[in-house]
């Protein structure tokens, strides 16, 4: 993608930026009172360039989801501070915000959960447009239909409900609501890690290609580290609630600082090692 | 309506496996109705061998069977010993007595049950939460009993409401506002005792299965797209809570006439409960099979009516 543009890690103005942000959650024992304090983010600081893509690895459980569910004003920090563009937008009321929303997306990892499953493609994707009064009720099925092909989905399955589409054509029409309301931040949860190889890349083609598109901005949370090389400008790790390690792509994956970075580095190696194993036995 | 059509036709042999089932236990019982009569010196053995002729109690049990059915089919449902009636007769205003004081608190219990389980379900851990989950756990560990008695006491010792039947003695001379307000003072407390009984699992059904819902990724998603808090939780997140919800109104509705025999008894209000006890007590054999097919068709009903329900309500059921 980078290659793409043929601009790498030119210096841009940050689109979000996030400084010292925390979330914590309180759970408490079952048959007790007492309480405990789960540190999802632990003064997390990061940026995300315009036009770019900045992965955030890390183990399960390391905060990534937690972080993105902050970016995506879905909930409330404890504290810190999120900036979008030039405003600070985690001190908004949620009316302030309402204006906010369509500018930022997010793809989630459970596909089939993440489709309302008693409507149908169509009416999925025309959800948002609907609320967000972005088209009229006769130009809405329009609109629906036309996003489905933009990411590869035929007509016929527009009246289709998402339990009757496989995980990828999910998956696509989970990024066509997504991209429906025009927005700058599409931030991907793991949303292509439960698909299959295949259907993968042909996901990230469909990716890369909307990002030229639509001038976005993506924030591709994922444990797949060879998945972030091929897509990422930038990478940011995450461990136990903290971002150990930040910075351009190579410079990450060729030096890592961190044992964490070098461990998700080593795993993804010996994977890459096994599957290659496997396919010359296969062959 | 494949679907449907093959659900009447299990919901007919269900009745009458269930009415073989009744006539076999009720056979099986110790005693008869007229094992009483004997021990009267009044009244002759001729008499009592008379009188089982009369009603065919000598009979074989599939024959006697056989004639139940056929009873049922020409709108009798078999013959009352003690009232010396048909048991049609004798059920149906008493079930309608019933229906009409189950009704009444059913609806209400769904009425206050789901906007309050949607309401803690909205605010999972605050505590408003808290006090409804505290005060659902104490109803659940009250027995219905006690509940009634409790109100019982409160309206003798208050005067607040009138203790037993349905009616007052001077009904008949009162305007239609005034018998529908008797009525409705008459059926205060069995109908309280029943949304008290019946509101604690509802609420608790409601606010576990939108909990379930609201934190699902596609709610998150509405949210993200700007939509307004209580078009999420009433537009969307709620018709997505609904299914179990609907299976759970078909058990309500298969529950209103079963459902409130103790409290008719202890109250006096005279619908079905009362008739039941008594029949089971003296051993009238047809209105306790009336009574237990009535109740079965209703739980079958109810049942069939919430399949109905969530094929119009959710089409994946319909791809299903």
């Amino acid at each position: 993608m980078a290659a793409e543009t043929g601009i790498r890690h030119a210096p841009q103005p940050a689109l979000m930026r996030v400084i010292g942000l925390n979330k914590t959650y309180v759970q408490r024992r079952p048959f007790s009172r007492k309480e405990f304090v789960l540190g999802a983010c632990k003064d997390v600081t990061l940026e995300l360039p315009r036009r770019r893509v900045t992965a955030l690895v890390g183990e399960s459980g390391s905060g990534k989801s937690s972080l993105a569910t902050c970016l995506a004003l879905l909930q409330q920090p404890d504290s810190g501070e999120i900036w979008f563009e030039e405003d600070q937008v985690s001190a908004w009321t949620a009316e302030q915000l309402a204006s906010l929303r369509p500018k930022i997306q997010m793809v989630f990892q459970d596909s089939a959960g993440a489709l309302n499953p008693r409507f149908s493609a169509a009416q999925i994707i025309e959800e948002p447009l609907e609320i967000q009064r972005r088209a009229s009720k006769p130009e809405l099925r329009l609109r629906a239909l036309a996003l489905m092909e933009e990411v590869g989905l035929s007509a016929d399955c527009s009246k289709r409900l998402p339990l009757t589409l496989s995980g990828g054509q999910r998956q696509r029409l989970a990024i066509a609501r997504a991209i429906a309301l025009k927005p700058e931040l599409l931030i991907l949860d793991e949303s292509l890690s439960s698909l299959d190889l295949v259907i993968q890349s042909e996901i990230l083609r469909l990716l890369v290609d909307l990002q030229s598109r639509h001038n976005l901005t993506y924030l591709l949370i994922s444990h797949d580290l060879s998945l972030v090389g091929e897509i990422a400008d930038f990478v940011a790790v995450m461990h136990a609630g903290r971002i150990v390690e930040h910075g351009p792509r190579e410079k990450v994956f060729g030096a890592p600082r961190h044992g964490c970075t070098r461990e998700l580095l080593a795993f993804a190696r010996s994977l890459e090692s096994d599957f290659q194993a496997a396919t010359e036995v296969q062959a | 309506m494949r679907f449907l059509a093959r659900r009447l036709l299990h919901a007919g042999f269900l009745l009458a496996a269930v009415s073989v089932l009744c006539f076999l236990f009720t056979d099986l019982a110790p005693g008869s109705f007229f094992d009483g009569m004997k021990l009267n010196p009044q009244i002759s053995p001729e008499t009592v061998a008379a009188l089982k002729a009369q009603y065919g109690v000598g009979k074989p049990l599939p024959l006697r069977y056989v004639l139940w059915v056929k009873s049922v089919f020409t709108g009798e449902w078999g013959f009352s010993f003690a009232y010396d009636s048909p048991v049609r007769e004798l059920l149906l205003p008493r079930a309608r007595n019933t229906l009409l004081l189950t009704g009444t608190a059913t609806a209400l219990a769904w009425l206050i049950a789901v906007p309050l389980g949607v309401w803690m379900a909205y605010r999972p851990g605050r505590w408003d939460d808290r006090l409804g989950m505290g005060a659902t756990s104490l109803l659940l560990s009250v027995p219905e009993l006690a509940l009634v008695l409790a109100l019982l006491c409160f309206a003798v010792r208050t005067h607040a409401f009138p203790v037993g039947g349905m009616t007052s003695a001077n009904d008949e001379q009162l305007g239609l506002l005034a018998r529908c307000q008797d009525l409705l003072t008459h059926m205060a407390i069995p109908a309280i005792t029943l949304v008290l009984a019946n509101l604690p699992l509802l609420v608790r059904h409601v606010r576990s299965s939108m909990i379930e819902v609201l934190d699902a990724p596609f709610i998150h998603a509405a949210r993200g797209h700007g939509m307004a808090p209580a078009r999420v939780l009433i537009g969307y997140a709620l018709p997505a809570a609904a299914n179990p919800l609907i299976s759970l109104f078909g058990f309500s509705l298969g529950g209103l006439l079963g459902g409130s025999l103790l409290v008719e008894a202890v109250t006096g209000w005279p619908g079905l409960g009362p008739l039941l006890l008594e029949a089971t007590m003296s051993r009238d054999l047809y209105i306790v099979v009336g009574a237990v097919m009535v109740s079965t068709f209703f739980m079958v009903g109810g049942n069939l009516i919430a399949d109905a329900l969530l094929i119009a309500f959710d089409p994946r059921v319909r791809t299903d």
